[in-house]
């Protein structure tokens, strides 16, 4: 326990890193405990309301469907949150397995960079599309693609920091002891490509909130019932000119959790470099 | 090479080439030789004249690519890393650089465990915490440094720490890879102390990769001269020091820098240009491109290496080159 207050502490002596990490909570506080706690239908339409400017009534305007700007933030925040760290995280993995097998592993390089740089050939965008075309616009789907989107951004980095690290003296050093393949991999490879992780890491969340964005904005996202970030910008942006807080809010909220998550990012990264640790 | 009565290592026809093709780089290029049960054998040789090869190749961290290499009477030259790892714990190496070869991201405590681990000695908490202890301290190192990370410690004392985690597994061979070269001359001179109490204390035999011919002298039994992955010269220290028989042994020598201005000498066979490419070695004798000493013979055949007194054996045609005393010796 000790040692957990210790590290938030050392976490925390940035004070951006701070800021930015009780932004994200609060961001995630809200998202999850406030439709528990309340009755407000996000998707209830009162056409009278359409496209009316923030105000004490709706702090945030309304969308073209009278629909409360504020409300649809807060809920979509669940979903646009969850689509960024989901794929996120199994984009991380299926990425740095794959890096990881392809940089160790000499015989399984071609092999699996060959795939990637086919799959990094299409635009993203439209591999999204493909992808969601072909599974089926859900909210998981949607996850799933923008996963097998990013994977090989996080496997070309993975694999270039493990052809690096591979060669190290400490390597080496494990390989004479006997130390086992898995080992090694685990032990000493894996955790010092923490860094370039990490910063994937938080640079997908960020990006997959946006292209889910871009993905819903074609008619291939989640389905419209389900407000997300990405969906209000992409449904309201043709009525920008005459309300512009149906998009300015959303992307707010995108900018403003994104910005946070690479924040912490960075401090947590720092945090897990013992070279710009000071001495216990 | 039948002087010696118990070889704990014996190479024979040791190769290394590394890509393929018609000019693949000739790292190794046979070898032959052997070390004896607590011998020290120094291995000298300009950069690139393939001493590292040689060293990693004997804890198979490297694979040869022909040649054999018997520890203990049993050949290791060609066998799986799978039956490797019971051998791990009987043979070392202390590396070059200790700035790479301690893992960033792991405690001091956590490098020696492991090695501790992989041969599963040490078991339990108390029983690891005071070999760990004990390890440090061997090293000169005070145990609380256990719970450090590398980058907490100087050039001198990571060095220390990879000479405890080679010890730690209680080998009886280690290669030292050139460990003094990453550090300052004053401690260089530590480490090569703690080397030389460790040798005693523990009779380890050891094959000392170096090319700082003053340690070299210090510290080794025998010493083996390397020129482009061929041997030139073999002979116990006292001798090649004093009467070195092959022109490139003479030319190394003559180029160690000798602390005593009295002892110099006006004239030294200083050698001219680089080490040739080993993709594209010379014909015959590798030296002879730049030997003072070549004959047209030179570029014929391979000279062989021949035992020119006990234990001495050089690879040079020419048997008329005499032991000029090039280097001074306060000894």
């Amino acid at each position: 326990m000790d040692q957990f207050i210790y590290v938030l502490k050392r976490l925390f002596s940035r004070r951006v890193v701070l800021l930015a990490a009780l932004m994200l909570l609060a961001v995630t506080a809200l998202a999850i405990f406030f439709p528990m706690f309340s009755s407000v239908d996000p998707n209830a339409i009162a056409v009278m309301d359409r496209l009316k400017a923030p105000s004490a009534a709706h702090w945030a305007g309304t969308d073209e469907l009278g629909r409360d700007l504020a409300m649809r933030i807060v809920y979509g925040g669940r979903y646009s949150i969850m689509i960024g760290i989901a794929t996120a995280f199994f984009s991380v993995i299926a990425g740095t397995a794959l890096g990881l097998l392809a940089g160790f592993f000499r015989k399984l390089d071609a092999p699996i960079m060959r795939v990637i740089d086919a799959m990094m050939s299409f635009p993203d965008i439209l591999l999204g599309i493909s992808l969601v075309s072909i599974l089926g616009a859900s909210l998981w789907n949607v996850v799933l693609a923008l996963a097998i989107v990013y994977t090989p951004r996080v496997a070309r980095v993975v694999r270039a920091s493990t052809l690096v690290i591979r060669e190290l003296l400490f390597v080496d050093a494990a390989r004479a002891l006997g130390v086992s393949t898995p080992r090694i991999l685990y032990a000493h490879i894996l955790p010092n490509l923490m860094s370039p992780v990490l910063v994937q890491l938080t640079f997908i969340f960020a990006y997959a909130i946006l292209a889910e964005a871009g993905l819903s904005f074609l008619g291939v996202g989640v389905p419209p019932e389900i407000p997300t970030w990405g969906t209000m910008i992409a449904s309201s942006l043709q009525y920008a000119d005459r309300a512009f807080w149906t998009i300015v809010f959303p992307g707010i909220a995108i900018i403003l959790t994104a910005l946070s998550l690479q924040i912490v990012g960075d401090g947590v990264r720092d945090l897990l470099d013992p070279k710009l640790r000071k001495s216990a | 090479m039948n002087d010696n009565a118990n070889p704990l290592i014996e190479v024979r026809g040791l190769r290394k080439y590394f890509g393929s093709g018609p000019h693949p780089v000739r790292a190794v290029d046979g070898v032959n030789f052997s070390i004896r049960e607590g011998e020290t054998l120094g291995l000298v040789g300009e950069s690139g004249s393939g001493k590292s090869t040689i060293g990693r190749m004997l804890i198979r961290l490297l694979d040869p690519t022909d040649g054999e290499i018997r520890f203990e009477g049993r050949d290791i030259a060609g066998i799986s890393q799978h039956q490797m790892r019971p051998l791990r714990s009987r043979m070392q190496i202390i590396f070059q650089d200790p700035y790479a070869s301690l893992n960033p991201r792991m405690r001091i405590r956590q490098i020696l465990g492991e090695a501790l681990d992989t041969h599963g000695l040490a078991k339990g908490k108390e029983a690891r915490q005071a070999r760990i202890a004990e390890l440090l301290d061997l090293v000169g190192l005070r145990p609380e440094y256990a719970d450090r990370y590398p980058h907490e410690f100087s050039g001198g004392q990571r060095q220390r720490i990879g000479v405890a985690r080679a010890l730690a597994v209680e080998p009886g061979f280690i290669v030292a890879d050139e460990p003094l070269s990453a550090l300052d001359v004053s401690i260089q001179a530590q480490v090569v102390n703690l080397l030389c109490d460790l040798k005693e204390r523990f009779g380890l035999t050891m094959l000392f990769i170096s090319h700082d011919l003053d340690v070299v002298e210090f510290l080794c039994d025998r010493v083996i001269v390397l020129y482009l992955g061929k041997i030139m010269e073999i002979a116990p220290t006292e001798t090649l020091y004093h009467r070195p028989r092959h022109p490139y042994t003479q030319a190394l020598l003559a180029a160690s820098p000798v602390p005593d201005p009295a002892q110099r000498h006006e004239e030294r066979p200083l050698l001219v240009g680089d080490i040739p490419s080993p993709a594209n070695p010379p014909s015959g004798c590798v030296f002879r491109t730049r030997c003072p000493y070549a004959l047209p013979a030179c570029a014929e055949s391979v000279p062989p290496l021949t035992e020119i007194a006990p234990g001495h054996w050089k690879a040079c045609l020419r048997d008329d080159i005499t032991a000029a005393v090039i280097r001074g010796h306060t000894s």
